[in-house]
């Protein structure tokens, strides 16, 4: 347990603060609460990719009258939902630009009436073509939207690559994929709305970013500030799939709450939570690598392409986290970086953990395995050769300040999975058995929080205050849900107040409760949002000093005499702070060049797999991941972060396929989407390094998104370690290994003629 | 399945729900998990994708681990229903509480009551699981937060505190 006398909260492994509620069955989520007169929504959705509405009609054997119904025209304000370019309707009025998109709502107090309401609408269109991949996106004869298709390009430019081919010793080239994944959180998405025209319209959701919603539905409904409420119900998962998604589920349910003047709920299926709501782009990667003869990155040139889906939503953002992490952690004496976020006729593409950066590192990570392979050294000695290091730049011309040594921490992670002695045995072992073992690894590194200028433009603000019993309140709109944002900001006051973990509490995300600590997203919260929560802890010390009140050195009850005493005297005690840019700290939005990222997280991951030349499925038999990543503020919650970010980065190797059809994904079933289970993986062993930060709270990092990026490159590396056979897109099924494997079969089968692949 | 109006598609049930006998009145093919959370309040009980793959809605049907999505009601007339709100003695956690507490076990904690009802059918079943065990035992409930190493740690733990007293 934590001592506050010792001043060791934070490092500890605190009880999680909504732990018991969670064991317990007693937490409340959105769809655990019920308000008096309360109708359910629903959504008629589009059944084509491109088109305009011509007609909507409704089946007349239906008792209309009975049900609230809302299309576009009955928004009070502007027909968006408000993000970055506000290209995306709320409701489609006239124009459809992918399946599924929301064109009406229904409201009733019968949920089995309401799902037949829904059927007895129907829609007619008039087609247009639609685009489904980024190749039809890119030639442009068909343009979807804006004047190009394109919603965001970035170049980033360092040294002079044009002059690096003619001295390279070998030019290396290769084109790598990633598909859609889908978030798959537990719980769906949900909200409950209220409307009166006194307070205006409150949310009730499962939500990441409070104030995404709250500026959302102001827009939407016309409302000013004041009359906008959003309040974050326990949140069942969300991995990014809550970041924007919600400001549309609460939009819908907002205008129907106020046609109808009663509470609205709109919880979704898992179908149509699937088949409507975001996904990870889609991506595509292009290197060409000029490498010096001893395995030298000279300078390359790299093309990032993603699917956006039909509106510009986040694309624009996850491009940038891309961008910045495609060159991976290695020197680039010169490179050129191009990359572009494209539209197609499918439902947004959204944030999703890891944010860009799993697709570009993907791509890096493989073709440095094939550099190894052009040059004739290892995996390892390629990368060992390429490691940034530092005083030496990013691509971005970001010197590296850290006392980061990725040799060492290469070679830990060798060790700790035993990587010398598997791939000997591996090599004598695979020349006589169907089930083939290799050893892969990625090395790569996650920047934490906004990217760029991106922390400054959100100008995040907390607050703590402090009750007459001497309990401390953090005032944030930072979201738990599940990653541990409750009990990590309470350690972190408590640490900073000395005071017992006990005695502080965190408030539920209220729009009208806590300021703006800006969304829960982009690994920012314990580093950003912990930084400014020690200080306005520290506030409310200094403050009942300054008034006489507290000496340096305090019980909790010396601190709780104090409160009261304060309070009687001066009225609420409270310390806000607001974020400000550490100095030194330039970034140029023009050129995208700069400091990207306040902090790096680094990391080695090893996979071992088994690939089953009887079955072609691949499996993970033993994981590790090492990372650095500044200060363990919670030990538990902590590795927690980083075998939940593995596993989910497993499924999207090998496991979690969305399969398209016009546009639409047509698995949306947790039944033939698979995810994986308890029985599919490998023990994850995490191992941590702390180097600090001088920019985090305590000394962190950000780690949410980090154990995303490496899994699905070591992985693939060890498939082609195990099997000689490279690939180059994931998901990969056994379906791939089958068709790669008859066009090529391994080198060490032939001396195995009861290799099955002719008795299937 | 129509639940407006007409009573005479209704029939009695009486099951025993944590102990108290519920006796309601009923459409015979209303989801287990609909009566649990909407007739009876129990809302621990959650719905993660309606079609039995999740294990969310997981309980105890006379001391069988079922999806309660897929159970009609008229199934559980007579019968013995645990759910989470069942499993602690009333303040007193039970082992696995307070080891999923203790092991980093629930983070979202939506999939949490499922699994801790599978983990309870487990020991009950294997007081003493091998890790290959418990991997099979949890492999209905999926949870997509914690990678399942953490949920392995307290299911374990559970059980050794289980065999020491």
């Amino acid at each position: 347990m934590a001592n506050s006398k010792e001043g060791h909260i934070v490092g500890t492994s605190a009880p999680r603060k909504e732990g018991r509620d969670k064991v317990t069955g007693a937490a409340r989520y959105v769809d655990d609460m019920v308000l008096p007169g309360m109708l359910y929504g629903a959504t008629v959705r589009s059944t084509t990719a491109r088109g305009k509405i011509k007609k909507i009609s409704f089946d007349p054997r239906v008792a209309w009258d009975e049900f609230v119904v809302v299309t576009a025209k009955d928004i009070p304000g502007q027909n968006c939902i408000a993000l970055i370019l506000d290209d995306q309707p709320c409701l489609a009025a006239e124009t459809i630009n992918h399946p599924e998109e929301p064109i009406l709502l229904l409201a009733h107090a019968d949920r089995h009436k309401l799902r037949k309401a829904v059927e007895a609408v129907s829609i007619e269109y008039e087609t247009l073509p639609p685009v489904h991949t980024l190749q039809e996106s890119e030639k442009q004869s068909t343009i979807i939207w804006g004047a190009d298709n394109t919603f965001k390009t970035f170049l980033v430019e360092k040294g002079d690559v044009d002059s690096v081919w003619k001295d390279a010793a070998h030019i290396v080239e290769g084109e790598y994929f990633t598909g859609a994944q889908e978030q798959l959180y537990i719980e769906n998405n949900g909200v409950i709305a209220a409307f009166d025209p006194e307070h205006g319209v409150t949310v009730w959701g499962s939500l990441q970013c409070p104030y995404y919603v709250h500026k959302a539905l102001m827009a939407l409904c016309g409302l000013p500030e004041d009359k906008v409420r959003v309040v974050q119900m326990e949140t069942g998962g969300a991995f990014g799939g809550k970041e924007e998604y919600p400001s549309m589920i609460g939009g819908h349910a907002a205008l129907l709450a106020m046609k109808s003047a009663r509470p609205v709920k709109i919880v979704y299926d898992r179908m149509e939570d699937m088949v409507a709501t975001t996904k990870r782009h889609p991506s595509r990667t292009r290197h060409r690598t000029a490498v010096s003869k001893d395995g030298k990155i000279l300078g390359g040139e790299i093309e990032f392409v993603i699917d956006g889906g039909a509106y510009a939503t986040l694309s624009s953002v996850v491009l940038s986290r891309g961008t910045i992490h495609a060159g991976g952690p290695y020197y680039w004496p010169s490179v050129r970086i191009r990359t572009r976020a494209m539209a197609t006729n499918t439902p947004p593409h959204g944030a999703f953990r890891g944010f860009g950066a799993p697709q570009s590192l993907f791509a890096m990570e493989r073709h440095m395995d094939r550099i190894a392979e052009v040059v004739g050294i290892s995996p390892i000695e390629i990368r060992r050769r390429n490691f940034l290091k530092p005083g030496q730049t990013t691509t971005t011309q970001q010197t590296i300040h850290e006392n980061i040594d990725l040799d060492q921490l290469l070679s830990r992670a060798l060790e700790l999975s035993d990587y010398h002695a598997k791939k000997k045995h591996f090599a004598v072992e695979n020349k006589t058995r169907a089930r083939k073992k290799g050893m892969g690894i990625a090395t790569f590194l996650h920047g934490a929080g906004f990217t760029g200028s991106g922390e400054r433009y959100l100008n995040s603000l907390v607050g703590v205050e402090a009750r007459a019993d001497g309990v401390v309140r953090v005032l944030v709109s930072s979201a738990e849900f599940g990653q541990g944002t409750n009990t990590v900001l309470c350690q972190i006051a408590a640490e900073a107040l000395n005071l017992p973990y006990e005695n502080v509490v965190i408030a539920q995300p209220d729009t009208t409760v806590v300021p703006n600590s800006g969304p829960t997203v982009a690994s920012r919260t314990a580093m950003i949002v912990g930084k400014l929560v020690q200080s306005a802890a520290t506030g409310i010390k200094h403050t009942l000093a300054e008034a006489g009140l507290l000496s340096e050195d305090y019980t909790p009850e010396q601190f709780r005499a104090a409160c009261r005493e304060y309070l009687a005297a001066h009225g609420p005690l409270k310390s806000e702070v607001r974020y400000e840019a550490p100095p030194g700290v330039y970034w140029d939005d023009e050129k995208y060049r700069g400091e990207a990222y306040a902090a790096f997280a680094w990391a080695v991951y090893v996979a071992e797999v088994t690939v089953d030349l009887t079955t072609y499925s691949v499996t993970v038999d033993d994981f590790v991941a090492l990372q650095e990543i500044g200060k363990v503020l919670h030990p538990v919650l902590a590795e927690g972060q980083i075998t939940g970010g593995v596993a989910q980065a497993i499924g999207f190797a090998l496991y979690e396929n969305v399969v398209w059809q016009d546009g639409r994904m047509v698995n949306n079933q947790m039944t033939n989407y698979i995810m994986p289970t308890s029985a599919d993986l490998p023990p994850i062993r995490v191992f941590f390094e702390q180097n600090g930060n001088i920019h985090g709270a305590h000394g962190a990092k950000g780690i949410g998104e980090l154990p995303m990026d490496g899994p699905a490159p070591a992985i693939v590396n060890a498939v082609e370690d195990a099997i000689g056979v490279r690939f180059h897109s994931i998901p990969l099924l056994p379906e791939d290994l089958f068709h790669a494997l008859e066009e090529e079969p391994p080198v060490a089968s032939s001396s195995l003629p009861a290799f099955t692949r002719g008795a299937r | 399945m129509n639940s407006s109006g007409d009573a005479k598609t209704k029939c009695d049930v009486s099951f025993t729900v944590n102990g108290e006998v519920k006796r309601l009145r009923v459409h015979p093919m209303e989801r287990l998990l609909d009566v649990l959370r909407n007739e009876l309040g129990l809302t621990g009980t959650k719905e993660g994708c309606g079609e039995g793959e999740c294990g969310s809605c997981s309980v105890l049907l006379d001391g069988l681990l079922v999806n309660s999505c897929l159970i009609p009601v008229t199934q559980a007339d007579g019968s013995n229903v645990v759910t989470i709100e069942g499993i602690a003695a009333h303040s007193l956690l039970h082992p696995l509480q307070k080891a999923f507490l203790e092991c980093g076990g629930a983070q979202c904690g939506i999939c949490t009551p499922g699994m801790i009802l599978a983990a309870v059918h487990l020991l009950e079943k294997k007081p003493e699981p091998t890790q290959a065990e418990i991997r099979e035992g949890l492999a209905g409930n999926l949870c997509r937060c914690t990678g399942y190493m953490q949920i392995f740690e307290a299911v374990t733990k559970a059980a050794q505190q289980r065999v020491v007293r």
